[in-house]
């Protein structure tokens, strides 16, 4: 591509989500052992038999080894060295909004979250984790009009114990995997939602993620329940202070899609992506997976721009008859982001259907890898896969790999897949600036042409959202 | 002032890679003028069509070009595009999930931007899209299509012209809009071009063919030939052109030096 002295001095829009709020915090010391795990659990006043999953979970854990398949480099994390547990300091227990640490507010306000209940857009509802804690679920008692439980996961464990514990590990079990196991142990808040059968959820819920606090991790469980024949939306969005030092986010997510559901779950990551020569920034090492029995489906669906290094593969477990399982992802990597992305698409039932579609965008420095399994199993008779994987390089730094498996254990099943790595071709900007746009906004228009079947997918006013946010977070990839 | 041309073009030379393709171009256009462009394969019509629009393939190594008075080589394509230069594509691009008329509109509203206008909102711009897309007989389903993606030839010629109509610029440079078409596709494109004409537009239409300039009538013709105009008249030296072949120019041609044939493409 043709260097351009005037895009290369245009100034890189700073980190937006970027600043730190002053909160007191309640923390627990930093490291991590069996003490620190009765410490968090009995901060949340939890029951015993979530205690011991999480005790067994750790004593799992540390007999596990770091994976290093992946196809990205770090220096090594010292789990001795982070604060396993954060939480912004009460100055009284909550009855209500109102009650909120007004800074944890305004932060919310200065991230354009819509925390006051009247000043929702209509539909959407929103949990919101700040540090470790749940601080706020709005709309709560619209939702439980209908039956449906939308709450931060500690309130879940108080108020509907016997769900958790009927649900929990069930599709992500503590011995999944080092980061899951992790996060088994210590996971310290996060969603929880419940859809009764029948019932189709009226509003898109939400959960917005924020880290604050130096030093810790973050590590939250969502778990969602969709019982027979509901539908439910579920959007999940994250941003981070500018921090020079990386910090763990260890996520987990469960969906259970029971006989005929319906689960849509979108992500907006924005974590601090670090500077443009790769200090700081979150390692998003993230286990989401979700199970759709007989005639259910789940879709995933995903925009990652942030993080410095982003490892997740949202899969589905296609246990049910003519279940189906959908990925669609747009991942973007500039100057120093590393990200290796993906799904496992797990064909059981008989005429399951998969899709993937996944478009990586690589810029600067920013190393893009796809990694994909379709696994179709011997009983799995009639399954369909098809899988869509574009790659799209911007300049000549950047690197896109792609490491897609297929297993298909019967004869009656089909899989097909395409690739296609192109450049954004000089003639393309050409065009563009010929017509009148600047060299930044040709590329970022051809970058969201390139990624409007996954946009598409997007509720509208998050396609929206990241739109700007694929725009912004490619400011400086031109030259 | 008045008199000044629009656009001046002073030996102008240029390269791409190591190879010189345009060896000193004089061309004077002023505004209210068509002025058509011949020349066989390889003379260098495309190349200076490019260089005019600021394609930075090609290094300019002698010469220069005014534009209203301003030196134009100096200017970023889309700089350009703002002063009101218009290139209709030889090749129009394909630009894959962007909408046609989202791309045309945001093109307006950039320039319009750059040019202290008010930007016009979406409904003002459909209006005006639509009455344009009329001119050139382009079905509205082209609206939301992608960019010239799966569009046949002479459709891209089509919307090439279509985003002319829109844009208005003050100098239209058509590369070779008629190759490809058939002689229906010609006519609509050729009526299109001529309701833009004004006293405040000029045109630079490249062409291989006489056929053209039937329905575009030019008031000068040039005629290149390895990478000089060899020739300048009115528009009977296109039938000239028509009758005797290109090799009638070539022959009163200086020894050339480039390998004929050779494409700056």
């Amino acid at each position: 591509m043709t260097a351009n002295a005037a895009v290369k001095e245009i100034a890189k829009r700073e980190y937006e989500h970027g600043f730190v709020t002053a909160v007191e915090s309640d923390s627990a010391p930093r490291g991590l052992n069996e003490e620190i795990i009765r410490f968090i659990s009995s901060k949340k006043n939890e029951p015993d038999f979530l205690l011991e999953w999480r005790l067994k979970s750790y004593r799992h854990w540390l007999k596990m080894k770091e994976p290093t398949w992946q196809n990205v480099q770090h220096a090594p994390i010292d789990y001795q060295d982070i604060i396993y547990y954060s939480a912004p300091k009460p100055k009284k227990s909550l009855t209500s909004l109102d009650e909120l640490d007004p800074e944890i507010l305004a932060t919310y306000q200065k991230l354009g979250i819509p925390l006051h209940e009247q000043k929702l857009l209509a539909g959407v509802a929103v949990d919101a984790v700040f540090d470790s804690v749940s601080v706020a679920t709005t709309f709560k008692e619209k939702l439980a009009e209908k039956g449906i439980i939308f709450c931060s996961f500690s309130e879940a464990v108080r108020n509907h114990p016997d769900l958790v514990m009927k649900y929990l590990g069930s599709v992500v079990p503590y011995t999944d995997n080092y980061f899951a196991t992790l996060n088994s142990a210590v996971f310290s808040d996060g969603s929880f939602c419940y859809v009764p059968k029948g019932v189709r959820c009226p509003m898109e819920l939400s959960t917005y993620f924020r880290i604050n606090a130096a030093d810790t991790g973050q590590f939250e469980r969502t778990l969602i329940v969709a019982d027979e024949g509901s539908y439910v939306s579920y959007l999940e969005g994250c941003t981070a202070p500018m921090r020079d030092k990386n910090q763990l986010h260890a996520a987990v997510v469960e969906l259970v899609a029971l006989p005929g559901a319906q689960i849509k779950y979108s992500t907006v990551q924005n974590w601090y992506p670090g500077d443009s020569e790769g200090r700081g920034g979150i390692f998003n090492f993230v286990t989401k997976r979700g199970r759709a029995s007989e005639n259910a489906k789940i879709s995933w669906t995903q925009v990652e721009t942030g993080s410095a290094i982003t490892w997740k593969y949202p899969s589905v477990i296609l246990q049910g008859d003519n279940s189906i399982g959908e990925f669609y992802s747009v991942a973007l990597t500039n100057h120093r982001q590393q990200a290796d992305t993906g799904t496992k698409m797990i064909h059981i039932g008989k005429n399951t259907r998969s899709t993937i579609l996944s478009k990586g965008i690589s810029a600067g420095r920013g190393q893009n890898t796809y990694r994909g399994l379709v696994k179709i199993q011997k009983g799995a008779t009639g399954a369909r896969n098809y899988t869509q994987c574009d790659s799209l390089l911007i300049g000549s730094h950047c690197g896109a790999h792609t490491f897609p498996y297929i297993e298909v254990r019967n004869n009656s099943s089909t899989a097909e897949h395409e690739a296609c790595t192109s450049k954004i071709a000089e003639d393309q900007l050409f065009y563009c600036r010929q017509r009148g746009l600047s060299e930044e906004d040709a590329v970022s228009m051809i970058v969201n042409g390139f990624c409007k079947e996954v946009f598409k997918e997007l509720p509208m006013e998050f396609a929206v959202e990241a739109q700007k946010l694929l725009s912004v977070s490619l400011e400086g990839a031109v030259g | 002032m008045a008199h000044a041309p629009m656009l001046e073009i002073k030996n102008l030379h240029a390269t791409v890679g190591d190879k010189e393709i345009l060896k000193g171009i004089n061309l004077s256009i002023h505004a209210g003028e068509v002025h058509a462009l011949m020349g066989p394969n390889g003379s260098g019509k495309s190349t200076l069509a490019q260089v005019l629009a600021g394609r930075e393939t090609y290094r300019v190594t002698a010469g220069e070009v005014r534009y209203e008075g301003k030196n134009l080589l100096e200017l970023p394509p889309e700089e350009r595009a703002v002063a009101g230069i218009f290139l209709a594509f030889q090749y129009p691009v394909e630009i894959p999930g962007v909408g046609n008329l989202y791309f045309l509109r945001t093109a307006l509203n950039a320039v319009r931007k750059r040019r202290g206008l008010e930007e016009l909102d979406p409904m003002d711009f459909l209006a005006l899209a639509k009455e344009r897309m009329k001119r050139v007989e382009l079905d509205q389903s082209f609206m939301n299509r992608s960019v010239n993606e799966g569009f046949s030839g002479g459709e891209k010629k089509r919307n090439e012209i279509f985003q002319l109509a829109v844009l208005e610029p003050k100098l239209a440079i058509l590369d070779e809009t008629d190759s490809g078409l058939d002689i229906d596709a010609l006519r609509i494109i050729a009526k299109g071009v001529n309701s833009l004409r004004s006293k405040d537009r000029a045109m630079l239409v490249i062409t291989h063919y006489q056929r053209l300039l039937d329905y575009i009538v030019p008031d000068r013709v040039h005629v290149m030939a390895a990478g000089r105009i060899a020739s300048s008249g009115g528009k009977e030296l296109a039938l000239e052109l028509e009758k005797k072949g290109y090799s009638w120019i070539e022959e009163q041609q200086p020894p050339k030096t480039g390998r004929p044939g050779a494409r700056a493409q």
